[in-house]
């Protein structure tokens, strides 16, 4: 659509900019204060200038935790995207079943983070959770809190079960805009199901799945309440990803410094890879003919 | 050809049967151990409750303590659905409809602050409000929460308001009217839907929060996700009634998608469908 030129929507803008400008702006500004200054205690600071900067980026710990979220990052978008675009073109299209799936399929992204920690750390538990305990009945040495790759594997099936949703209504609000047409055109050239797939459901997904995409590794990089509830970061610090270090260092030892050069650094990082996601997604955008 | 479609048809619904019950057997393990006594779910383990309680529920509905973080929490999520709301739908019409200087930098910085992880705000927020004199009080935990959620409704509004064609502006403003009761008179009503599905999204976000509004909250609008943490005591876990207080918070949740259902699709895809 074409958009007419008008200064004056600025005025329209001005109510979002004020709010969000004091519940965004002030606090990184007091992040980036921190950054570069030394506290010795009494409120006292100094100076520091870059210190903690070429800490943070030289340190051991920082590298790690942003090694184990990249991985799980990763790991969970390998399947959850297949996953939920599967879980998409099997759905009814209409009727009473498909109500059933899309509201059941809502449900896990409606349960407050903790409790979907509360939810696995219990179905998980060998003594009293059905997971583990079938687990523990056949044989398969299981148990989340003492094994790291058990760990892990617990929280990606987790995130699986919390956010596939996410990603296959998406997916599947792209496939119901398809008209039948399309389809009618592919039988008439006896096109395979996977090419039907391929050059006409795919490219029709595409915007919405950019979104899919762009929410999830937002939300799984930022991720901090699931992991925590269920292992706390542990065992050792394998599950240590980077909200939760940042919490145990900025509230836990009071670290204000460092936790602030790591948190800006952790929140550039994000946002260098989400603009990437959003050039890509608003190119779609035109290519559509919006 | 019609032996194909059926024995497509039912693997479909296999695979979504067991989509299905791998999304339900987490829950179903919740509410069955929610029904049962501390005793039962230690001792024994069955897969439905032997013993049917309700003394888990009757613990977190009669003490206030309990129930006043179901409260809290629903003062706080309305708060932040209607504030967002308002301050989204004047930004998103200036977004869709007109472009002037800077106006996708600003798209993009606002987004960016529903990237930016609750973490990093968690101590500056517990600064800032408390210098203010706003901490422990639900407005707090509304407007923090507003970080990422106008940010998101602006992004869905704009989406559904791209849909409605420029035309009817103005037809509206030659018709003589002022843009004020164009808005809530015409342009309100068009985009109902979105809206609806806007205010879902506040409302499911703000709800399944926690870090910001346990930080933000000590007492008086204490969350009922950060009042669960109590159940952890010195005799060990109460797990009866841990499940009971998590399958508690479940159920606005499903109350609003059994509402908003109809547009679950679309407003997933956030209007732009």
């Amino acid at each position: 659509m074409e958009k007419t030129v008008n200064q004056k929507a600025w005025f329209l803008v001005l109510p979002v900019l004020v709010l969000v400008s004091f519940s965004a702006i002030i606090p990184l500004m007091t992040v980036v204060n921190y950054s570069v200054q030394d506290s010795f205690g009494q409120n006292q600071f100094f100076w520091a200038g870059l210190v903690w900067f070429e800490d943070i980026l030289t340190s051991e710990r920082m590298h790690s935790a942003l090694g184990r979220q990249a991985l799980f990052t990763g790991i969970i978008l390998a399947i959850q995207v297949p996953l939920g675009i599967f879980v998409a073109l099997n759905m009814p299209k209409s009727g009473f079943w498909s109500t059933f799936c899309l509201v059941t399929m809502s449900l896990p992204l409606l349960i407050p983070w903790n409790v979907v920690g509360t939810i696995w750390q219990i179905f998980g538990r060998v003594d009293i959770g059905l997971l583990g305990y079938t687990l523990d009945a056949i044989g398969i040495d299981y148990n989340y809190t003492q094994d790291a790759l058990d760990a892990w594997i617990t929280l990606i099936v987790m995130d699986v079960w919390h956010w596939t949703s996410l990603i296959a209504l998406l997916a599947f609000a792209g496939l119901k805009s398809i008209p039948d047409a399309y389809y009618q055109a592919a039988r008439i050239d006896q096109a395979s199901r996977w090419k039907v797939f391929r050059y006409i459901e795919l490219p029709k997904m595409s915007g919405v799945l950019t979104i899919a995409i762009l929410l999830r590794f937002m939300d799984s990089f930022k991720i901090y309440t699931e992991p925590f509830v269920v292992t706390g970061g542990g065992p050792g610090n394998a599950t240590t990803f980077l909200s939760i270090d940042l919490v145990k260092m900025a509230l836990g030892q009071f670290d204000l410094g460092p936790a602030a050069a790591f948190s800006i650094m952790y929140f550039l990082v994000i946002l260098a890879i989400s603009w990437v996601f959003y050039t890509v997604m608003t190119n779609l955008d035109k290519q559509g003919g919006v | 050809m019609a032996d194909k479609t059926t024995s497509r048809i039912s693997g479909s619904t296999v695979v979504m049967g067991l989509y299905l019950l791998f999304l339900m057997l987490p829950v179903y393990w919740l509410v069955n151990m929610s029904l049962k006594t501390n005793d039962e779910i230690l001792s024994a383990f069955t897969l439905w409750p032997r013993d049917l309680t309700f003394a888990n529920y009757a613990t977190i509905l009669t003490d206030a303590s309990w129930y006043m973080g179901y409260v809290n929490s629903i003062i706080y999520v309305t708060l932040n659905t209607v504030i967002s709301i308002t301050v989204a739908l004047p930004a998103a019409y200036a977004f869709s409809r007109y472009s002037f200087v800077g106006d996708k930098h600003l798209f993009f910085w606002l987004l960016t602050n529903r990237m930016a992880p609750p973490a990093v705000f968690a101590l500056p927020f517990f600064q800032l409000y408390s210098s203010v004199g706003l901490f422990d009080t639900h407005i707090a935990v509304a407007l923090a929460h507003t970080l990422f959620n106008v940010p998101l409704a602006v992004w869905i509004l704009e989406g559904f308001m791209r849909g409605v064609p420029k035309e009817i502006d103005e037809t509206a403003y030659i018709d003589g009217y002022g843009f004020g009761r164009f808005f809530v008179k015409i342009f309100m009503p068009l985009i109902a839907s979105g809206i609806g599905v806007a205010a879902f999204f506040c409302f499911m976000f703000s709800w399944v929060e926690l870090l910001l509004s346990r930080t933000l909250t000590s007492v008086d609008a204490k969350p009922i996700a950060a009042t669960m943490t109590r159940t952890v005591g010195a005799s060990g876990v109460d797990w009866g009634v841990l499940a009971a207080a998590g399958v508690l918070t479940i159920l606005p949740g499903a109350l609003v998608i059994y509402f908003v259902r109809n547009y679950i699709a679309k407003g997933f895809a956030l209007g732009r469908v």
